[in-house]
């Protein structure tokens, strides 16, 4: 619970000012809360009684008593009205501003830390954790009021009668260590039930990314009962919260009637004995019926604690993540192409942060160099590490040993920023904001229509961007959905082309495009003086065939380098690569004169 | 409705339409719920009686109090314990067998709805994977993930929180009106006169909230959007160092989604003032006209007082409800979304009374058969009929968008066609049953998608309950021995969140072994092996090749490798079979596969 009160302590000091208007809002309301009854009891005594006593009233009398009623409910309205927008104010503004370091975190930390985090993961700590954390600072600024109003209470009850009191300050601790007691029980099930209903949704959202392959194979009811199975677990965690909350609000109602009662018992005895006046009994009783309500926020409060603090620490979780990729304060100024150098380069994916795994190595002892200007075509077997070798060119992740040299500097030393403006990678999945066709291609930087429609000729995208209702504006849906594979891939070749890099480095960029279309996109770039250091994981030899010189690899190793034509010498598992479909056509035709000869 | 139902679903309005686009009222949503769901009817009437007993108490145990008061203490004779301490231990009693009332209606009400909830839920994610809509547009996916898990919590915590509140606040409402009337007739239709105005701008407030929090919900969903941007897009914003523009663009989105939630927080406060204002009205109207009436001599003081007393029992239930409305409103908004998943109809269905496959190798007949995607301008297929001899292997090429991938969705039935027929084995696709079409025609997407387990498990999703060691086999059998040999724990190493602790192209590798052990008569590769390297696809072609020769394969790639192989070759343009025959025969004529295999040729040779 301490935890709990210290989370919403963060909270109030970002948003003290709010929060006080809030609070006022709240005394307002508390105070005319009590005004209220003490103005039915005015008219009670001042109006009411006199005019059954005499048989008859003045419009006066009566209209004086309906403006007493509607001025404090108009009062009492205002104070709610502060109460409640200040305190959403409050919990939306924290809501947004812990959304914004979140997200802040994610685009700052490494691209290793998010392979080890599942995206679900990551997307709940955005929403529904941040949420889960700020949920309770509406019904804060009340249970703040009520507090005051409390203390003051209780120093109204000690005044009017000690013996009272003591009555009261028995049963108001009792309803503070229920809360607390509640609050102890309810934390784990909470948790427990936060954690199923992530894992329901990660079902979910994997079972339907996966529907093609459920429905084709006809899983669905297996697919069913896995997630019946999860939901149901979800469902008994439900149940367990609400048993305890179930017993917990009725519990809460009780006390401050029981308390009530005794008051009168106890009021009853001293009233004969006559150590109390009628009077001071009668608003004794009231305080606790009017505070019975009010204490009950300190109740909702004390019980989303729980909650509170599993949001928080889910979020803090990220925000604590540390070792975002260290920037060194080397610009380079040159242009023209890059030089490239891999030295010694090993790298190992780390396990995801809940498994035990080993972490996986994937290349080991990587070297090689591309001078400026030329094009180097990394070819190996599927599953050899190609992609990874890709990702450390243009410093998705650092190598876990040697080094990647750009202009014979270390990556690591470049300025943030500077390899962005060097180098572009066209990856083989390729990723399209929910923007227009311009904003995907130039990425908000300063790049004028003329240089966009170039690279949009040389991916051979102009022909249907042109097409498109609405040319370079058109928004092209969350990730790109409006567009077929080919096309967001041509997309994303224009976006690299278009920044002019130095240093290009292409991922099996072309794999979802036609063969013609792929023909004349490779045709164009062998053409177009590209200003540029080219890496290319090819394949096929037509992409091969745009480059200088090709570096074999096999199982996360070089094995092998230099022209095409020496390698289909040197390297039998090269030959067999780029030679797969000639060999088999070759084959099938020596199957074929086989049979027409026999 | 059904007949709405019935057509494709194609956008998330769609669902919605199952409504035939009328806004429905709650009380046609809960009865719509009873129907679809009657599993929250049990135990429903020994639920109402604990309802009934926990309310009762509620309205009781303040009206003895203040009798108590009256009666007890504030008599005339002074304070007569013996009453007393038998009238407070008579409360103490009601106020216990209350509580008890009250949790054990808590208990039953959340174990009822969640268990109906739990089951609703289930029912929707079902009948999700019978809506075409799934597969057929990606970026509604989210949507419908949403259905089945955030709009379910959002009533289960309704349920527990608010849900309750209104059972027990219309139970006191109803029981003050009641006691109210024993007092005064006449006031109590004066309160209840004062509350009118509010029963009829709540019906526009409420839709006012309704509208603020589709505005929210909207909001979030666009939230959510941008925020996964930055995790989904992890890779592209580092490689373009464009944390800052993508930061600002979400921004953007958690602006307007503050905004919104401030708008109808303020709306929500209009509410409940609104609520808070009448109430004193109903207080001052009863104080004006009680003492005119008490002055005509209809009623006593103390009647007056009392009465007063029962106002605000009155006027509590109408604030607690009139707030809870609000969170109301977006459980049944809720409520609604997931209904019509479960009331939408799959359009395309599993045939009541639906035939068995014949046994033995198929054949796959295409009856002038004519596909138009919905909203689409023009047919993906026109027209088309075709005969695959069982046991044949068909290759389908054409440029992107010539409407291939249709075939293949056609034959495995993930769509029915808009006219013709598509026949297998010689009866016709809808006749026969899901169970026996899905064993016998399998098809392998171009995205090989794997689920996060291991291996061997995604391999078993293709024949569930096939061993480790059939598992390895069957790599064995197509040729990818050393492949799975190289992986870090063999058949089971864990292919992590979608595979991506795989390349793409191993993931095809899986998806082929996933198809290939469920060993169906009929398997379709919709450019199966597109991102794996040459000689691998050759050597699994060819396994394949060897492997299939038993069955009816239909092929459909871009490369034409696996084209030549074929005994036929249907070449596609704008959705009509424009050439077809073996590769030998097509190659040397004049027209559309010569060309595609001269540009074919010239990318593998360079």
């Amino acid at each position: 619970m301490a935890r709990g009160l210290r989370v919403l302590g963060h909270g109030i000091a970002e948003q003290w000012r709010m929060f006080t208007f809030a609070v006022v809002g709240s005394a307002l309301f508390g105070a005319m809360t009590v005004a209220s009854a003490f103005v039915m009891g005015r008219v009670t005594v001042d109006t009411i009684i006199p005019a059954f006593e005499r048989g008859e009233t003045t419009t006066g009398a009566l209209a004086g008593a309906a403006a007493l009623i509607l001025g404090v409910a108009l009062l009492k309205v205002i104070g709610i009205i502060g109460r409640r927008v200040a305190a959403g104010i409050v919990q939306y503004r924290l809501q947004a501003s812990y959304r914004r370091r979140v997200v802040r975190q994610y685009l700052r930390l490494p691209l290793s830390w998010h392979q080890r985090h599942p995206t679900g993961t990551l997307l709940s700590n955005a929403n529904a954790d941040v949420e889960a954390t700020w949920y309770v600072m509406a019904p804060l600024p009340f249970a703040c009021g009520t507090l005051i109003m409390l203390a003051i209470s209780g120093v109204a009850l000690i005044l009017t009668d000690p013996v009272l009191a003591a009555v009261g300050f028995v049963v108001f601790p009792v309803i503070f260590a229920v809360n607390v007691a509640y609050s102890r029980r309810m934390s784990p099930r909470m948790t427990r039930a936060q954690q199923l209903r992530a894992e329901v949704s990660e079902i979910a959202h994997e079972s339907f990314d996966g529907a093609l392959v459920v429905k084709t194979l006809g899983r669905e009811e297996d697919e069913t009962a896995r997630f019946a199975a999860r939901s149901r677990e979800l469902r008994d965690a439900m149940v367990r919260v609400g048993q305890l909350r179930g017993l917990f609000d009725p519990i809460m109602e009780a006390l401050p009637t029981i308390g009530t009662l005794a008051v009168l018992l106890v009021g009853g005895i001293r009233l004969r004995s006559g150590d109390t006046s009628v009077g001071d009994l009668v608003s004794v009783a009231y305080l606790f019926s009017v505070l019975a309500m009010p204490v009950r926020a300190i109740g909702w409060v004390l019980g989303d604690l729980p909650r509170v603090v599993v949001g928080w620490d889910r979020v803090q979780n990220v925000l604590r993540a540390t070792g975002g990729q260290e920037y060194g304060a080397t610009t380079l100024t040159g242009t023209g192409p890059a030089t490239l150098g891999v030295a010694g380069a090993g790298f190992a994916y780390a396990p995801p942060v809940d498994s035990a795994d080993p972490p996986v190595p994937v290349l080991a002892d990587v070297t090689f160099d591309v001078p400026a200007g030329r094009t180097v075509a990394l070819v190996g077997p599927t599953g050899s590490g190609k992609s990874t070798l890709v990702s450390l060119l243009v410093r998705l992740v650092d190598p876990d040993t040697g080094a990647v040299l750009l202009e014979n500097t270390d990556l690591r030393g470049l300025a943030r920023g500077t390899l962005a403006g060097q180098a572009a990678l066209v990856s083989q999945a390729t990723f399209l904001f929910d923007d227009t066709v311009r904003g995907n291609v130039t990425l908000g930087s300063d790049l004028d229509d003329e240089r966009v429609w170039e690279a949009l000729r040389l991916a051979q995208a102009d022909g249907f961007v042109d097409a498109l209702p609405d040319g370079l504006d058109t928004r092209v849906g969350e990730r790109g959905t409006t567009l077929s594979g080919g096309q967001r891939q041509r997309l994303a070749l224009a976006r690299a082309l278009a920044r002019r890099p130095r240093l290009l480095v292409l991922d099996d960029a072309t794999s979802s495009v036609d063969p013609s279309v792929e023909a004349a996109i490779l045709g164009g770039l062998r053409s177009a003086d590209l200003g540029a250091t080219v890496v290319v994981v090819a394949y096929r030899q037509a992409t091969i065939g745009l480059a200088d010189e090709v570096v074999w690899i096999e199982h996360g190793r070089v094995l092998a380098r230099g022209t095409h034509t020496e390698l289909v010498a040197s390297t039998p598992g090269y030959a067999a690569l780029v030679n797969a479909y000639d060999d088999e056509a070759d084959r099938r035709k020596d199957l074929v004169e086989q049979d027409v000869t026999r | 409705m059904t007949r709405m139902a019935a057509q494709p679903l194609e956008t998330d309005d769609a669902l919605t339409l199952a409504r035939a686009g009328r806004e429905e009222g709650a009380i046609a949503t809960l009865r719509r719920g009873l129907r679809l769901v009657p599993e929250l009817r049990r135990g429903l009437g020994v639920t109402l009686l604990f309802g009934l007993i926990a309310t009762a108490g509620r309205v009781v145990v303040p009206l003895a109090v203040q009798q108590t008061l009256d009666r007890g203490l504030l008599s005339a004779e002074g304070p007569d314990l013996g009453l007393l301490s038998w009238i407070v231990g008579g409360c103490t009693v009601a106020v216990l067998a209350t509580a008890v009332a009250a949790y054990l209606l808590n208990y039953r009400l959340f174990k009822t709805t969640e268990t109906a909830l739990a089951a609703l839920r289930i029912r929707a994610f079902r009948r999700v994977h019978d809506l075409s809509m799934l597969h057929q547009q990606a970026q509604r996916r989210g949507s419908l993930v949403s259905r089945v898990t955030s709009d379910v919590d959002q009533m289960s915590v309704f349920m527990q929180w608010g849900g309750i509140l209104i059972v027990i606040s219309a139970g006191q409402l109803l029981l003050a009106t009641v006691v109210m009337a024993v007092f005064s007739w006449q006031l109590t239709l004066l309160v209840w006169v004062c509350f009118l105005p509010l029963a009829l701008i709540l019906p526009v407030l409420q839709r006012r909230l309704a509208r603020a929090y589709g505005t929210v919900r909207e909001r979030v969903g666009d939230l959510l959007g941008a925020v996964s941007e930055s995790v989904v897009g992890a890779q592209t914003v580092r490689a373009y160092a464009v944390e800052d523009r993508t930061a600002e663009r979400i921004d953007g989105a958690i602006d307007r989604h503050y905004r919104s939630a401030v708008h109808a927080q303020k709306t929500t406060v209009l509410v409940f003032t609104s609520g808070e204002l009448i109430a004193a009205l109903a207080n001052a109207a009863v104080v004006v006209v009680g003492v005119l009436l008490g002055v005509g001599g209809g009623l006593t003081a103390g009647e007056l007082v009392a009465f007063l007393f029962l106002v605000t029992l009155f006027v509590a239930p109408v604030q607690v409800a009139s707030e809870a409305l609000s969170e109301a409103q977006n459980a049944l908004a809720s409520f609604r979304r997931v209904l019509d998943v479960v009331d939408a109809a799959p359009d395309v269905a599993d045939p009541v009374d639906g035939r068995e496959l014949p046994p033995g190798p198929l054949g796959v007949r295409f009856d002038a058969v004519t596909f138009r995607y919905p909203n689409a301008n023009r047919a993906a297929l026109v027209d088309v009929d075709l005969e695959l001899r069982p046991r044949s292997r068909v290759a389908v090429v054409g440029e992107t968008g010539s409407g291939k991938t249709t075939f293949a969705k056609l034959l495995t039935r993930l769509m029915d066609p808009t006219s013709g027929r598509v026949l297998v084995g010689g009866v016709p696709l809808t006749e026969v049953t899901f169970g026996s079409l899905r064993r016998r025609v399998v098809m392998v997407p171009q995205d090989g998608f794997l689920f996060d387990e291991s291996v061997a498990d995604n391999v078993r999703y293709g024949r569930p309950g096939a061993t480790d060691e059939e598992v390895t086999a069957a790599f064995g059998a197509l040729g990818l021995g050393d492949w799975l040999a190289g992986l870090p724990e063999g058949v089971g190493t864990a292919v992590g969140q979608r595979g991506e602790a795989l390349s793409v192209g191993e993931r095809q590798l899986i998806a082929v072994a996933r198809a290939y052990i469920a060993d169906p008569d009929v398997l379709v590769l919709d450019e199966a092996t597109s991102a794996v390297d040459p000689a691998t696809e050759v050597r699994l072609t060819r396994a394949l090749d060897s492997l299939t020769r038993g069955r009816t394969t239909l092929v459909i790639a871009h490369r034409l490798s696996t084209a030549e192989a074929a005994d036929e070759i249907l070449v596609v343009d704008a959705g009509r079979v424009v050439q077809r025959g073996p590769h030998a025969e097509l190659v040397t004529q004049e027209g559309p596969y010569a060309r595609l295999h001269a540009s074919w040729i010239a990318q593998r040779r360079a």
